[in-house]
């Protein structure tokens, strides 16, 4: 039995002239969360709608739950997605088009109302679409997705629209289904949430592929920094010195000294700092978080 | 498939579609055979572009079918509009790529889409005929049409006919019209179209060129569902007409299966 939820491989989709993706590989090991991340237009939702069998590859392969994207029919049945936002029937409530979605795919009509109340909609389920806010149309959105209830759940930006309760509500529904053995494979620009609850991280720039891993191992290999801040403002540039002069970068930024080293460090230039008689009001280590790296990495910032 | 088809029909039966659309057919079925009683003897004639059909002939036994047949060609504009709208919203709506995800045979999408709309214009010609033909029957008496043989064997098997006539016509229609919404993606821009191919230029073409009307496409499924015309015969109207339709069909269902979804 295959160990991953998605494996891509030289997988590339070209319009016209344009590389949308560009041969990418990348593997979601099954049962864990992968934020799918990527400045807009990077390929993040070509790639899911590839897939999903929404648009035919230029060239590469993938696979999904073990079977080739080629044949969608093999393995959507055990897949929910939600990509490029909620998309339903204005004119019919939130509970008619999940009907309608479930009859399609064959599924158990009594799990809409269950799911309805799920994300939160169990009293708006006979509201018409139209009359839906951003945040209720994606809980549908949501809802929808998991109507088969997914081995593999694909979301783009699932958290749009949503307050902070609502974006908290998603982050825990998402790491529930992980606990229960779902793969979420998820983008979204709140990189920060996807820091809480990822896994792994693919990360995408102009179609390509910058990183794809365990989420601990992307954070290792950024360098950490250590602040330190001293009584006197007027020290700070010695402490730039001392870092310097140690092999270390360090740079003034917000009153503070931002050096680039091992927490290890950190005891020695305390050291140095009190025997060049400068008083240290606070010395802390930075790891750096999954936006900087981001910027960083993707180069947008 | 059957999963696709009672899919299709909860969006097929949502109120303001199915109310709005059969109130249209009853109207119009209501009015195209009243107005075959009631302007009877106007010189201006009593049917579509001022034909004259006399009291001899709706007293045959056809007579209480040719409101009926009179109003397929109608019938067909509507279902044109009912099917590329139902089918172009769903790229408009971005819903397309909910329905593949669920169902990612692109195929069977299609078919059960046509088959669950082919059921909503069977409903919308029944009751046509049945308001066609109830109209047609109170309003004989009052202008000396006698309906002796509207009720006859011989009536009954021109009303069996006409039907069949006018759901060939209809569904031809539709699926012109589902063609035409596959093609151009966006409901405006389809029944626009349609409705003003079918409405205006054909018929400009035909007062320019008079011999077109053998080879238009709505003409000939107007034709159709009239049984033929002296100038078009029902085997040449069905013959075009099904080359038009089957043409088109083939051609849209190669470009569905094989377009990307990008919307």
């Amino acid at each position: 039995m295959t160990k991953t939820a998605i494996s891509v491989s030289d997988l590339s989709k070209k319009y016209d002239d344009r590389l949308a993706v560009s041969h990418i590989n990348f593997e979601v090991p099954l049962g864990t969360v992968c934020g799918f991340v990527g400045p807009n237009g990077s390929g993040k939702t070509t790639t899911m709608r590839m897939l999903l069998g929404l648009i035919t590859p230029t060239t590469g392969q993938g696979h999904i739950l073990g079977e080739p994207i080629e044949h969608p029919e093999k393995y959507l049945s055990r897949v929910g997605a939600m990509i490029e936002g909620p998309a339903f029937y204005p004119a019919l409530s939130g509970h008619e088009n999940l009907m309608v979605l479930a009859r399609l795919g064959g599924f158990p009509v009594e799990r809409v109302q269950t799911l309805l109340e799920k994300v939160g909609l169990g009293e708006r389920g006979k509201s018409k679409y139209k009359t839906y806010s951003l945040g209720m149309k994606q809980r549908l959105g949501i809802a929808a997705a998991l109507l088969p209830e997914p081995k593999l759940l694909m979301l783009d930006e699932p958290t749009n629209g949503l307050d902070p309760e609502g974006i908290q509500e998603v982050r825990a529904l998402l790491r529930d289904l992980a606990n229960e053995g779902t793969t979420v494979f998820v983008s979204s620009h709140l990189l920060s949430e996807l820091e809480i609850i990822s896994d792994y991280i693919v990360m995408l720039r102009k179609g390509e592929i910058v990183f794809a891993g365990p989420i601990g191992e992307l954070m290792a290999q950024q360098q950490p920094t250590i602040i330190a801040k001293s009584l006197k403002k007027s020290d700070l540039n010695r402490i730039v010195k001392i870092a310097k002069d140690a092999g270390h970068h360090a740079v003034i930024r917000d009153g503070a000294v931002h050096v680039l080293a091992d927490m290890k460090w950190a005891p020695v230039l305390n050291e140095a700092a009190f025997d060049a008689g400068i008083t240290l009001a606070q010395l802390a280590p930075q790891l750096p978080n999954l936006e900087e790296t981001f910027f960083e990495m993707t180069g947008d910032k | 498939m059957f999963n696709v088809i009672r899919a299709e029909l909860r969006k097929l039966r949502r109120p303001t579609l199915f109310f709005g659309t059969m109130g249209a057919v009853v109207f119009f079925s209501g009015l195209f055979s009243a107005l075959l009683y009631l302007l009877i003897d106007s010189p201006q004639g009593n049917a579509d572009r001022g034909q004259v059909i006399s009291r001899e002939v709706l007293a045959l036994a056809s007579g209480g079918v040719q409101g009926f047949a009179n109003v397929g060609g109608f019938l067909g504009i509507i279902a044109l509009c009912v099917f590329a709208a139902q089918t172009a919203q769903e790229y408009t709506y971005g819903t397309l790529r909910n329905l593949l995800v669920r169902q990612p045979s692109r195929m069977k999408i299609l078919f059960g889409k046509l088959i669950s709309m082919i059921i909503f214009a069977l409903a919308m010609i029944t009751i046509s005929a049945i308001v066609s033909i109830g109209i047609s029957a109170i309003l004989a008496p009052t202008v000396d049409v006698s309906t002796d043989l509207w009720f006859s064997s011989a009536g009954i098997e021109y009303i069996y006919t006409t039907f069949v006539n006018v759901i060939i016509s209809v569904v031809g229609f539709g699926i012109i019209g589902m063609v035409l919404g596959l093609l151009l993606r966006s409901p405006i821009s389809a029944i626009s179209f349609g409705v003003l191919w079918l409405l205006i230029v054909e018929i400009l073409l035909i007062a320019v060129k008079n011999s077109l009307q053998s080879w238009l496409p709505g003409y000939q499924l107007s034709t159709i569902a009239s049984g033929g015309t002296i100038d078009v015969t029902y085997s040449h109207a069905l013959a075009v007409g099904g080359a038009y339709v089957a043409f088109s069909a083939i051609v849209a269902s190669i470009l569905f299966v094989r377009r990307d979804v990008a919307n």
